[in-house]
C-alpha cells in the first residue's frame, strides 16, 4: 500500500471544457426576468393595492373554501369510487368488467364542463327522485330541486368523473404489484379481501400516490370548471367581483396567488405521504432534496 | 370439516390420489399418487418442467386439480364430497384449511412494506386473531430460531436473500403449520448464502416437522430426506429412501438425470 501512494501521479488538472451556449441561455434568462419583474413593479394595471384589498375578503375567503372543500370531496369520493370501478375491472366477472369499461368510456369521453352542465340542469331529465321498486311502484317521491343544491350537484360533476381517471390510476398500482405477494398472502390463510387491504393496496399506493399528486392539483384548478352548475367557488367569486369593480386582471392574479398557494400546500402533503407509501424500500432512504425534486414533476 | 377417510389417515399426512393437472393444453401432471407420514421428510426432485413445483402448489390449492383427489391433513383439499358429487369450497373454507400448511417459496415473497418481525406476526394477528403482544413475543422468539434475533426491525430489502428466506420460513412456522411445503427454498440464492437456509431446514426435520421439499440440493435430499420422490413428465418415476434413489436408482431416467446434477461433493 505505501509503496503505491510513494509511486502515486500528480492530480489531474485539465483545462475544462468551455459551455458558451450555458451563457447565452443564462444571459436570455436574466433579461426576460428583469423585463417581467420591471413590469410588474411599474404596469399599474396590476393594482396590487386593489388585489390586497379583496385578497382576504369575505367573499374570497368563502370562495377559497369552498374550493378547498369541493377538491377535498371530488378526490375523497373519486378515490373510493375509483377503487370500486377498479376492482370490478380487475373482476372475474365478465359483467362486472363490462360495466366498469361502459362506466369509463362515457365519463372519460366526455368533456368534464359539459358533464358539470348537464348535473346542473339534471331537474330537467329527473324532475322527480323516488324510492320503489325498479319498474313498480314507488314508496317515497320529491322534487329533484329541492333535494338537490348547487354544492351537491358540483361535487357529484366531480366525483363521478374523477373515479374514471382513478379506476385507471388504481387499476395500474394494483397490476404492478408482484403476483407472489397475493400467493403468499393466501398460503398463510388470508382471505381475498385481507390481500388486498394489508399485503396488496399498500405496495400499490406506492404507484398510485405520485400521479393522485397530479390528479389532485388538477382537481384543484378544474373545481373552477363548476361555474357551469353554477357554484361559487374561488375564479366564479373573482369574476363576480370583477363583474362589478371592472378591475379584471387584479382579480385574476389575486386568484392565481390563491391556487399557487393551495397547490404548494398540496405538494407538502403529497411528499409526506410518498415517504409514508416507501416504507422498506430503496427510495425511502434517499435525501429530502431528491425526493423533492421528483415532486417538482417532470424535469 | 370433512371426514377422515379410514383410520389409516391418522398416520398419514398428505394422501394424493391419481391426481391430474393441465394448463390449458399443456399437461402438467398425470396421475400423480403419493403419501407423506406425519414427521415424514420428502423431498421431490427431478429436471425443470417435470411438475414437481406444481403439484407442491396442488398441496395448498393454490393450483386446482383436474382429477384426483388430494387430502392434507384427513381434508379434502378445496372441495366438499356430498355422495359422489364434489362441491368448490368457499374462499373462507380453503382459507381455514391452509392455515394448517405453511409454504416458503423460491422468491422468498416476504412483503416488502413490512419489518422482518411484522412480515412474521401478520398473519397470526389477522387470520389466528392472537392478541398483538403474545404475537410478537412468540414473533421474536422464532425469528431468534432462525439466527435472525437481531433483524426484527430490518425490511426485507436492508436483509440478504438467505436471511429474508429465514424471515419466510419464521413467518410460516408461525401459524404452527402442521405440514411444511418448500419450493426450491434455495435456487434463488447466492451460493455461499443456501448454508444457512439448509441449516434452519435441517433443524426443522429434525424437531420432527412435516415437511415436503422440492429441491435441487442433493446433499440435502441425501442427508435429511426419509424419502426421495423423483419425478419427471409428470409422473412419479421412482420413489424411496435417498440411499436407494439417488444413491442406486433403478430407473434410466432417473440415473440420466442425476448424472447431469450431481457434484462430486453430493
Amino acid at each position: 500500500m505505501t509503496e503505491k501512494q510513494g509511486n502515486r501521479p500528480g492530480l489531474i488538472r485539465a483545462v475544462p471544457v468551455r459551455h458558451p451556449g450555458r451563457w447565452v441561455a443564462a444571459a436570455v434568462i436574466v433579461v426576460l426576468a428583469a423585463m417581467l419583474v420591471n413590469n410588474i413593479v411599474t404596469n399599474t394595471a396590476y393594482n396590487w393595492a386593489e388585489q390586497w384589498k379583496y385578497f382576504l375578503s369575505p367573499p374570497v375567503l368563502n370562495g377559497v373554501r369552498n374550493t378547498i372543500w369541493l377538491t377535498l370531496v371530488a378526490m375523497v369520493g373519486g378515490v373510493l369510487f375509483g377503487i370500486v370501478l377498479a376492482l370490478m375491472r380487475l373482476s372475474p366477472n365478465p359483467l362486472m368488467r363490462g360495466a366498469s369499461w361502459l362506466y369509463l368510456w362515457v365519463f372519460r369521453g366526455t368533456p368534464l364542463y359539459t358533464q358539470l352542465l348537464i348535473w346542473g340542469n339534471i331537474g330537467a331529465l329527473f324532475p322527480k327522485l323516488g324510492l320503489g321498486i325498479p319498474f313498480g311502484p314507488e314508496f317515497v317521491t320529491a322534487q329533484t330541486n329541492a333535494l338537490y343544491s348547487a354544492a351537491m350537484a358540483a361535487a357529484l360533476g366531480l366525483v363521478l368523473n374523477e373515479a374514471a381517471y382513478m379506476a385507471e390510476i388504481i387499476r395500474a398500482g394494483i397490476l404492478s404489484v408482484d403476483p407472489g405477494q397475493n400467493e403468499a398472502s393466501q398460503a398463510l390463510g388470508m382471505t381475498r379481501m385481507q390481500t388486498m387491504r394489508r399485503v396488496v393496496l399498500p405496495q400499490a399506493m406506492r404507484v398510485i400516490v405520485p400521479p393522485t399528486g397530479n390528479e389532485a392539483i388538477s382537481m384543484l384548478k378544474n373545481t373552477s370548471l363548476v361555474a357551469a352548475v353554477p357554484y361559487l367557488e374561488l375564479t366564479f367569486t373573482a369574476q363576480t367581483i370583477y363583474a362589478s369593480t371592472y378591475q379584471v386582471i387584479p382579480m385574476l392574479v389575486m386568484v392565481c396567488i390563491w391556487y399557487l398557494i393551495l397547490s404548494s400546500l398540496m405538494m407538502v402533503g403529497q411528499y409526506y405521504l410518498e415517504r409514508h407509501y416507501a416504507r422498506g424500500s430503496q427510495q425511502s432512504r434517499m435525501g429530502l432534496r431528491a425526493r423533492m425534486s421528483r415532486i417538482g414533476g417532470a424535469p | 370439516m370433512d371426514e377422515v377417510t379410514g383410520e389409516v389417515m391418522g398416520e398419514v399426512m398428505v394422501k394424493a390420489e391419481q391426481v391430474w393437472k393441465s394448463f390449458g393444453q399443456l399437461e402438467v401432471l398425470k396421475g400423480i399418487d403419493l403419501e407423506v407420514r406425519n414427521g415424514e421428510v420428502v423431498c421431490v426432485i427431478g429436471p425443470s418442467g417435470s411438475g414437481k413445483s406444481t403439484f407442491l402448489r396442488c398441496l395448498n390449492h393454490l393450483e386446482k386439480i383436474n382429477a384426483g383427489r388430494l387430502w392434507v391433513n384427513g381434508q379434502l383439499m378445496g372441495y366438499r364430497q356430498r355422495g359422489d358429487k364434489l362441491h368448490e369450497l368457499r374462499e373462507k373454507e380453503v382459507a381455514a384449511q391452509r392455515r394448517d400448511i405453511g409454504m416458503v417459496f423460491q422468491r422468498f415473497n416476504l412483503f416488502p412494506h413490512m419489518t422482518a418481525l411484522e412480515n412474521v406476526v401478520e398473519a397470526p394477528i389477522r387470520v389466528k386473531r392472537q392478541a398483538k403482544a403474545s404475537a410478537m413475543e412468540r414473533g421474536r422468539e422464532l425469528l431468534t430460531r432462525v439466527g435472525l434475533g437481531d433483524r426484527c426491525d430490518s425490511y426485507p430489502s436492508q436483509l440478504s436473500g438467505g436471511q429474508q428466506q429465514r424471515v419466510a420460513i419464521a413467518r410460516a412456522l408461525a401459524m404452527e403449520p402442521k405440514l411444511m411445503l418448500f419450493d426450491e427454498p434455495t435456487s434463488a440464492l447466492d451460493p455461499e448464502l443456501v448454508g444457512e437456509v439448509l441449516g434452519v431446514m435441517r433443524e426443522l426435520a429434525l424437531d420432527g416437522m412435516t415437511m415436503v421439499v422440492v429441491t435441487h440440493e442433493m446433499g440435502f435430499a441425501r442427508e435429511v430426506a426419509d424419502r426421495v420422490v423423483f419425478m419427471d413428465g409428470g409422473v412419479v418415476v421412482e420413489e424411496g429412501p435417498p440411499s436407494q434413489v439417488i444413491g442406486d436408482p433403478k430407473h434410466e431416467r432417473t440415473r440420466a438425470f442425476l448424472s447431469r446434477v450431481l457434484r462430486p461433493e453430493d
